[in-house]
């Protein structure tokens, strides 16, 4: 039996930027979603409203969960999120988005977005926001919008905003450019210790947890993470971001936040990678790693580390966009036909890739009239 | 105006504990291209709007074998409009009586779909309804 479709009723009614600007300062849940599905289609009525926002952004902090598919991320994401909402003595509950990023399929650009299976305990708390994001062909673990979905949350006037990445490999390492502090999750029985001091996904870490820790293999998996940080040399560790034209920020701009203790010099602050050993499904080992993600957010902020991090993430950032309207400009000022032409002498093999590319960017097109003039000669 | 992708939650309201025609469904519109929130078993209405909320989906897909459709849907109807969710298309699946069916579609439900129904129906139905008004 199927029952056909009744008659269509009801538009999806469109927002303004101004509107969805001024209905998100005001804690609209409605209007936030509506401009989160904006900006994650990076359309101009997204832009225009975050141009808006931008201004209340930089008090969020953004807290990276990455690690292997079926690790626990989303189980781990959802009882740290139930505990910065539990009130207790010397600790305000704090308001939580939650960013659950999925892979799209490279062949339809469908995608199953299933993190808030693990969620469910966190609905009916206006205090949390729950969104899916499916990545949508980008490969370092995010989506290409992920930054600028969190930045609605920052906006918005969340103050935590917990970023999970799509089921991870080795060199899915975005998360690390995009938070201020990277948990890695691992789980016992993923590999021996040469796995361990791999370049890649365990460096980004700020810190490891090694989930579904009541598992045979467990202490195995903890010690081999252990040996790789006391291998590790414990030097300055700044995200290498691409498109970053400038060196970090110079130390003199960099002004820290006095720590409660006098005896802390900014300069002689260290953090030292934890490996923790949770269960998240049963909630072990979880109240440790709160407390070690806060104590992290008070290390970012007393060595001065959170405004360098923010300092490079927008330089790439910076960089990334610049370069991305560069070459919509520059292909706005080529015609199809002339870029289709290359194209074909390319696949020719009468130009090389490089000589393609210096045609196409030679305003005056002398190259291109050459390929033009061979073309009619033979 | 560029084709948004189209999204959908897929949801198993009340208590029967049988996810395969939600998981099957889900997979099916995964594959023609949507992306889909799928939330799993034993969500109340207030959730399933809640989620929808959030996601800012176009449509909601409901998963209901355990005969408890007529409570169950008003109520996802209910709050649905509660959150301002007017504009979000309805599907039923599940095995649904031809006389429920019709009541069904009198609240505001688009599609209701049985045993046999071939995915490839659902998938058309689901773009019609999404994207249909918005070309006309």
């Amino acid at each position: 039996m199927s029952v056909k479709p009744s008659s269509v009723s009801g538009l999806r009614k469109e927002l303004s930027p101004y509107e969805l600007a001024d209905r998100v300062r005001a804690g609209d849940r409605f209007a936030l979603a509506r401009l989160l599905t904006e900006v994650e289609n990076d359309t101009s009525t997204g832009r225009q409203a975050m141009d808006r926002l931008y201004t209340e952004t930089g008090g969020a902090h953004r807290i990276g969960v990455t690690g292997a598919p079926g690790t626990g991320k989303s189980s781990l994401v959802n009882q740290l999120a139930r505990l910065y909402r539990r009130e207790r003595p010397g600790f305000t509950p704090r308001r939580v988005a939650i960013v659950a990023v999925d892979p799209s399929s490279p062949f339809t650009g469908g995608a199953l977005l299933g993190d808030r299976v693990r969620m469910r305990d966190l609905t009916g708390d206006p205090g949390i926001f729950i969104r899916s994001m499916a990545s949508r062909g980008a490969l370092g673990g995010l989506a290409r919008s992920t930054a600028a979905v969190v930045q609605v949350f920052d906006a918005a006037g969340f103050d935590v905003v917990l970023i999970e990445t799509v089921g991870a490999g080795q060199a899915e390492v975005d998360i690390a450019a995009l938070a201020h502090t990277t948990l890695v999750v691992e789980a016992p029985g993923l590999g021996d210790d040469i796995q361990a001091i791999k370049a890649g996904i365990l460096e980004i870490a700020d810190i490891l947890v090694v989930n579904k820790a009541d598992r045979p293999g467990a202490e195995h998996t903890l010690r081999s993470l252990q040996m790789m940080l006391e291998m590790a040399n414990p030097g300055e560790k700044l995200y290498l971001h691409p498109n970053c034209p400038l060196p970090p920020l110079p130390p003199e701009e960099i002004t820290p936040i006095p720590s409660a203790e006098p005896e802390n010099n900014p300069a002689s602050i260290r953090w030292t990678v934890p490996v923790l050993a949770t269960v998240a499904t049963v909630s072990t080992g979880v109240e440790l790693l709160f407390q070690v993600i806060l104590d992290h957010e008070a290390y970012l902020h007393a060595s001065g580390e959170w405004q360098r991090r923010e300092w490079s993430r927008l330089q790439s950032e910076l960089g990334t966009l610049l370069q991305s309207s560069l070459v919509a400009r520059w292909r706005e000022s080529v015609s199809e036909e002339r870029y289709r032409s290359v194209l074909r002498s390319l696949a020719g093999r009468q130009v090389s890739p490089y000589q393609a590319v210096s045609s196409l960017m030679d305003p005056e097109e002398k190259a291109w009239m050459r390929t033009q003039m061979r073309d009619a000669d033979a | 105006m560029e084709q948004r992708t189209i999204r959908v939650l897929v949801a198993k309201p009340g208590l029967d504990g049988h996810d395969r025609g939600a998981k099957v469904i889900s997979r099916a519109l995964r594959d023609a291209g949507m992306e889909v929130i799928y939330t799993g078993l034993r969500q109340t209405p207030e959730m399933i709007a809640e989620a929808a909320l959030q996601e800012d989906v176009d449509v909601v897909g409901l998963s209901i074998l355990s005969g408890a459709h007529m409570a169950l849907v008003p109520r996802v109807l209910e709050q649905l409009k509660i959150n301002g969710l007017d504009h979000v298309r309805i599907f039923v699946g599940g095995i649904i009586p031809e006389k429920d069916a019709a009541s069904l579609l009198s609240m505001g439900v688009t599609g209701v779909y049985g045993p046999g129904t071939t995915m490839a129906s659902v998938v058309t139905d689901v773009r019609q309804a999404v994207l249909g008004e918005r070309v006309a």
